[in-house]
């Protein structure tokens, strides 16, 4: 089959994909540069960056919200980006769904809990009758958590928590294969995100779910992503499971990122040293960078001289590591 | 321990806001003094108050709260009797000054950077628009701002997250206040940000020796910054102590739950732990310990009766009933047992977070 690769079945890939946006006149700004991955059926692929480094706008890109202005994107093997079908286009909807960063903002407010999360219900009429939908809404909310009788509620009487489990039992009713989660526990207390993020887990198991997940909290990624892709100014940095990129980071945008996480201790946190990001310390001689594998799985932006050095990186903290 | 000076005491104070007809009681009793050149950090939930709390330092509460009871006492005033916005002058901005969490909506969007800060310092400081002027560029090159004498005239969308934070930090610190009261000023920033903004206003602060309340919900925040710390939850101070001794060794069961649900502390493939049910509704009179509902180390007592505040040690405090000596002996929860060499593993060589 055309859409496995290592052994592993692909659900989705982006190849080569440009997403620019027009400013003024004929002025482009590329929000994402020749992104190009595959995220297989099972995971939970996270995409870290900054505000502004093109995170969201690729996440949009899947969802057909922004157009590619260059490469494609496939769904099981069918490509989704550019002139499709409108019946591809719905099968698109329908399979591939988001949960958003804010749930006061994406919800309705003056819609019932019950209309909110069968929305997706009318918009495909994928119920026989009216008994039938409601024992959906019922299973979609008691699969996150809450009670049939929060139907009739409105979003205001929930609290954040909440609210973002019926931002989440909305995109499960559709009986989803993929998720595009953006930021989905960024607006929450701490408590409140752990809860989120366990149920975001459990769901997966129950429901062989796929994720992109996009935060840019690496304490929270390094918890729940199978695969991490570093994401700065549009282009991909560094891509490698989540073990790997903790243990040996190696693009010097992945090391900064790293050393800024904030430990909860105040002997380290006060003595620890963090490294500013200088993209003037990589190579300045202009010859092109792409994303090179430097070992199997884990992939680092870099041109010949960049990868010779992380060669050289990588090799000395692996025999570091084993001694 | 040395005398330190006192520069704000908080006593008692309880804050209620009218809604639709009924009181809502935000703050219910909190006291806090605060020491000179000290860094406080007061760590909460959204709704546990911590806002609400610190507003009353700057008479900043919405038209429908009020300071019902306690005192705020500064320089030998109560600050809880001040009315109008002349009774307010010369302390708020002046000695006391506030730095908000997101930067674009405290600054002026359609005026420009530098009349934004010498305006502070021409009403408060009353020198001539050049002095100002002058001040106002030392001030943007003191915290950070590259070619500040170009910039000067530029808009806020010219500038970036961060180098707006930076502006209202000068704008904030112009008029060299006491204390400098920081509410959430990096959630709305980027984590590489945070960290610069952070430094930023620990080097000011040694640098030009004012105190700082930092309120947040970032404990990786209050590790890095604070000497003290206050737990907020139900509208009260639940446990206050230094740094060390909030961390390594918390006694209130909502502290435990709060270092508990960190993430950093998760292990893949298995539960976080989480903080069952919701915090309590602040319109209804909370009898007893507001968290116990929540605490499954919850003592009957703690359904009936407010604990008072326990001594741990002179400078380390709980209100909770198990720290009363009737009570059964119980340690903290697994996962922050030992909480120091756990961070440690992961920022040494061969952690999770070791950088090098």
């Amino acid at each position: 089959m055309s859409n496995e690769k290592n052994g592993r079945e692909v659900i989705l890939s982006v190849k080569h994909v440009d997403v620019s946006f027009e400013v003024g006149h004929k002025k482009k700004f590329d929000a994402v540069k020749d992104a190009n991955f595959d995220i297989y059926k099972g995971e939970t692929f996270a995409l870290v960056g900054e505000s502004g480094s093109g995170k969201t706008t690729l996440g949009r890109a899947i969802l057909r919200i922004n157009p590619c202005s260059a490469g494609e994107i496939l769904f099981e093997g069918k490509r989704i980006s550019g002139k499709i079908s409108h019946e591809e286009d719905r099968n698109v909807v329908r399979n591939i769904q988001m949960i958003f960063q804010d749930p006061a903002a994406s919800l309705n407010e003056r819609a019932t809990i019950e209309y909110c999360v069968s929305e997706g219900l009318y918009n495909f009429h994928l119920y026989k009758d009216e008994a039938d939908r409601i024992a959906k809404v019922d299973r979609a909310l008691e699969s996150v958590g809450l009670l049939p009788e929060h139907k009739s509620r409105y979003p205001h009487e929930f609290s954040g928590g909440q609210r973002q489990r019926v931002g989440i039992a909305r995109a499960m009713i559709m009986d989803p294969k993929f998720i595009v989660a953006d930021e989905p526990i960024s607006a929450l207390d701490v408590s409140i995100r752990a809860q989120v993020l366990n149920l975001m887990n459990k769901l997966k198991a129950e429901k062989n779910l796929t994720y992109l997940f996009i935060a840019h909290d690496l304490s929270v990624v390094r918890f729940i992503a199978d695969r991490i892709a570093v994401i700065h100014r549009g282009e991909i940095v560094e891509i490698a499971d989540s073990e790997t990129l903790f243990e040996y980071p190696i693009h010097p945008y992945t090391v900064s990122l790293l050393s800024t996480v904030p430990m909860p201790d105040p002997i380290v946190e006060k003595s620890r040293k963090h490294i500013v990001y200088d993209p003037s310390q990589l190579d300045q001689s202009g010859e092109k960078r792409e994303l090179k594998e430097l070992r199997p799985g884990h992939f680092v932006l870099a041109n010949s001289k960049e990868f010779a050095a992380y060669e050289e990186k990588i090799t000395r903290l692996e025999k570091e590591r084993r001694q | 321990m040395e005398e330190r000076k006192i520069v704000l005491s908080a006593k008692d104070v309880e804050v209620k806001f009218r809604v639709r007809d009924r009181y809502l009681t935000a703050i219910r009793g909190v006291s806090l003094d605060l020491y000179e050149g000290e860094t406080f950090a007061i760590v909460g939930e959204s709704g546990s108050g911590k806002s609400v709390f610190t507003k009353t330092f700057t008479g900043m509460l919405e038209s429908n709260g009020s300071v019902t009871k306690g005192s705020v006492m500064f320089h030998g005033k109560d600050l809880t009797k001040l009315k109008t916005d002349k009774d307010w002058e010369g302390i708020r901005g002046a000695k006391i000054a506030t730095i908000f969490q997101d930067p674009m909506t405290s600054l002026n969007p359609i005026r420009t950077i530098g009349s934004q800060i010498t305006e502070v310092i021409e009403k408060h400081q009353g020198v001539s628009k050049s002095d100002a002027k002058a001040q106002a560029i030392e001030m943007m090159e003191r915290v950070g701002i590259k070619d500040a004498a170009n910039r000067f005239d530029e808009y806020p969308f010219q500038y970036s997250g961060g180098m707006r934070q930076r502006i209202v930090i000068a704008i904030a610190l112009s008029c060299h206040p006491e204390i400098l009261i920081c509410d959430e000023p990096t959630t709305a920033l980027d984590v590489t940000i945070q960290a610069q903004i952070i430094s930023l206003i620990r080097d000011l602060q040694h640098e030009l020796g004012f105190t700082t309340l930092y309120i947040t919900h970032d404990l990786g925040v209050v590790a890095n910054v604070a000497d003290r710390v206050g737990v907020m939850y139900g509208g009260q101070i639940i446990e206050y102590g230094n740094v060390e001794e909030i961390f390594f060794d918390p006694r209130h069961p909502y502290t435990w739950a709060l270092l508990s649900s960190l993430p950093q502390l998760g292990e893949k493939g298995k539960e976080l732990y989480y903080i069952t049910g919701t915090p309590p509704s602040l319109y209804n009179e909370i009898k007893g310990d507001a968290f116990a509902p929540r605490n499954e180390h919850a003592l009957k007592i703690d359904f009936v009766q407010e604990p008072p505040f326990f001594k741990v040690t002179d400078t380390h405090y709980a209100k909770t009933w198990l720290l009363d000596p009737r009570a059964p002996k119980l340690e903290k929860p697994e996962v922050i047992r030992n909480l120091h060499e756990k961070i440690q593993k992961m920022t040494d060589k061969g952690g999770a977070f070791h950088v090098e």
